[in-house]
């Protein structure tokens, strides 16, 4: 008796649900594919937008920038995460196959520099950072500790690297530098390095308990040394070493894609990427979201 | 009734040569899988050599409607795709993404993959088959069953929890020992991979050391050989193809395995000196850089390349095993 009424009560449930989809809108499911380092952020934007949102269904999946790009390019996908721009390879490539991607712009990682908790230097310049990892600083006596320098940093392939080399160090990083599997990995290996020194994600410090200093930057010789952790002079711009966090989608956003990519900007957006370790969108790359503006007649 | 027999007899034939066919054609499908992955690898290595999108020339009609910048960019990478041999497998490089010029070189990787198998080969084949002997001759009742259930346990370990030995146990040990903090490299991965082909050196070299017919052991005790002289002078020469099988086999796994040593090498594309330096293997390279290449670029193709060398690699030393092994067999059916 009690398994018959169940047994209905779901046919009941299964039926509403489906009546009640159909009295809104037609459910769509955006796909979402690429950075790693994105997968998690995105994947809790897209929980709560889909939640709001009763008629979106949102899977986000991971694999890295160029696995993202790639199907972004072959139209299996809405959104392509990435934490680099498109390469030019990837720009041909998308030529070729008739898909125009544009870059959203939806929020900001700050890369935080580390060292040993017993390192005594107070502040470093892009300049010295750029000479430390590129080999030509190779002892932290010239700049106010002792000892051999030992770089860590992350994988040649990673976007973490790329962005690093190409802001902070301007030429191929010094062979000498070890590259670690992630955050963890440098964060491990610089709290047990006296000599250490690494650079990872912001996000990644905001738990606390690990036992590394962080570094303020000063982006000049003369500037006030900047701490990551400070989110007000970060969102303000002050910290030197920022990137953008991308979203490209195939020709400007529409529909529910266009919804989503307004919601990660919203005050509620943002609250959940600082939330996940990141910041939000800092205020000089905000023009470059032009597409995501609301058209002055209605909706789009 | 008679008729009844024979129909039974009919179905019998007729379903006996269902489950004949459809065994056939699974073993046909594992070799064209084999051969399906090969040919994949192959036609994408090959266009390493012919060069990627970004070093074919561009259309009047593509230079218009790319960016200025793009186009600069695509014009300022090199022309000349990789050579095969001096550039990818004599190259000691392995920088696709160098702001000077990219640079394939393999060997770095190679000389990496080498060291940290054949470390762990040094490392798990005496202890393999001193135990393979031990269970084979020695241990009886439940110590031999509990020991042999374990070794074998070993290998539904996974990999990535080898991994976090390696971190968070091993590399530490070896970093205080040698001095090298945190200890990610070589011999780190060795003696983790070296725990990972245990399980195989000893089950196939047990099997070996089993095969070895009873009348020449009993023959070497009853000449007054003690255990330790037979199993010296009689056991592994008699056995001695399996035992090489055994180990190749178990080299063949420490070759291809890949979060283990991603995990715990260090991942430092460049040539090592030593057992302490950090490593890049083929198969951590393969991995950690896939997921971010541009495809369709040399870059991108030279991954398959990578691959392709890994799969002759391991194929030849499983082959090689395989003939050893089948020597053994016939040597005593």
């Amino acid at each position: 008796m009690i398994r018959a009424a169940s047994v209905l009560l779901g046919l009941l449930a299964i039926a509403s649900c489906l009546l009640g989809a159909r009295a809104e809108r037609e459910p769509t499911e955006l796909k979402i594919r690429g950075s790693d380092s994105e997968v998690n952020l995105v994947q809790r934007l897209g929980e709560t937008f889909a939640h709001q949102n009763r008629d979106v269904s949102i899977a986000v999946t991971g694999g890295g920038s160029g696995v993202g790009i790639a199907a972004l390019i072959d139209g299996t996908i809405d959104i392509a995460n990435s934490s680099r721009a498109l390469f030019p390879e990837e720009e041909l490539l998308a030529l070729r196959k008739n898909v125009e991607p544009v870059a959203t712009l939806f929020a900001t990682d700050a890369l935080s520099i580390i060292v040993h908790p017993d390192n005594p230097i107070a502040s470093l310049t892009m300049k010295e950072l750029a000479a430390i990892y590129s080999g030509s600083i190779s002892s932290w006596d010239i700049l106010g500790g002792s000892g051999r320098i030992v770089l860590y940093g992350r994988q040649s392939s990673s976007g973490t690297y790329m962005f690093f080399r190409d802001l902070v160090v301007g030429e191929d990083f010094s062979p000498k530098a070890r590259e670690m599997n992630g955050n963890a990995q440098i964060a491990e290996a610089v709290s047990r390095d006296p000599g250490g020194i690494g650079y990872l994600a912001v996000g990644y410090l905001k738990g606390g308990g690990m036992h590394v200093r962080v570094v303020p930057i000063r982006s000049e010789e003369d500037a006030t040394p900047v701490s990551p952790l400070d989110i007000a002079s970060v969102r303000a711009g002050l910290y030197p070493i920022v990137r953008p966090l991308f979203q490209y989608t195939n020709g400007p956003p529409r529909g529910a894609t266009l919804e989503f990519l307004r919601f990660e900007l919203s005050p509620k957006g943002e609250d959940l990427i600082y939330e996940m370790g990141f910041y939000p969108l800092i205020e000089q790359w905000r023009h470059r979201n032009a597409h995501l503006r609301r058209p002055e007649a209605g909706q789009p | 009734m008679r008729s009844s027999t024979a129909a039974r007899e009919r179905r019998r034939r007729f379903w006996d040569r269902v489950i004949e066919q459809l065994i056939r054609v699974a073993g046909i499908s594992s070799v064209v899988v084999l051969l399906a992955i090969f040919g994949l690898l192959l036609v994408n290595a090959v266009k390493t050599f012919r060069g990627g999108i970004e070093m074919a020339p561009l259309t009047a009609e593509e230079r218009a409607q790319l960016s200025e910048e793009t186009v600069a960019e695509l014009e300022s990478r090199p022309t000349e795709p990789p050579d095969p041999f001096v550039d990818f497998l004599a190259g000691t490089e392995w920088e696709p993404q160098s702001l000077e010029e990219p640079r394939y070189g393999v060997l770095s990787l190679v000389v990496s993959t080498f060291l940290t198998s054949f470390g762990a080969i040094l490392l798990s084949a005496p202890l393999g088959l001193a135990v393979a002997a031990w269970l084979a001759y020695v241990a009886k009742g439940r110590i031999r069953e509990t020991v042999k259930f374990g070794v074998e346990l070993i290998a539904a370990i996974p990999s990535v929890v080898v991994g976090f030995l390696g971190i968070q146990l091993f590399g530490p040990i070896i970093g205080e020992l040698f001095d090298r903090p945190g200890g990610l490299s070589a011999l780190n991965g060795a003696i983790l991979l070296a725990i990972m082909a245990l399980p195989t050196i000893v089950s196939i070299s047990e099997d070996a050391f089993a095969a070895v017919p009873r009348p020449l052991i009993e023959g070497s005790l009853a000449l007054g050989a003690d255990r330790w002289q037979t199993l010296m002078r009689v056991s592994i020469p008699a056995s001695r193809s399996g035992l090489v099988a055994a180990v190749m086999l178990g080299s063949g796994r420490a070759i291809g395995e890949t979060m283990t040593v991603l995990m715990a090498t260090g991942n430092v594309a460049a040539m090592p000196h030593s057992m302490l330096d950090p490593v890049r293997t083929m198969t951590a390279t393969i991995a950690i850089e896939l997921g971010e290449v541009a495809r369709g670029t040399t870059h991108y193709f030279a991954l398959f390349a990578v691959g392709l060398l890994l799969f002759l690699i391991t194929l030849g030393v499983n082959l090689a095993a395989d003939f050893v092994h089948r020597r053994q067999e016939r040597l005593y059916s």
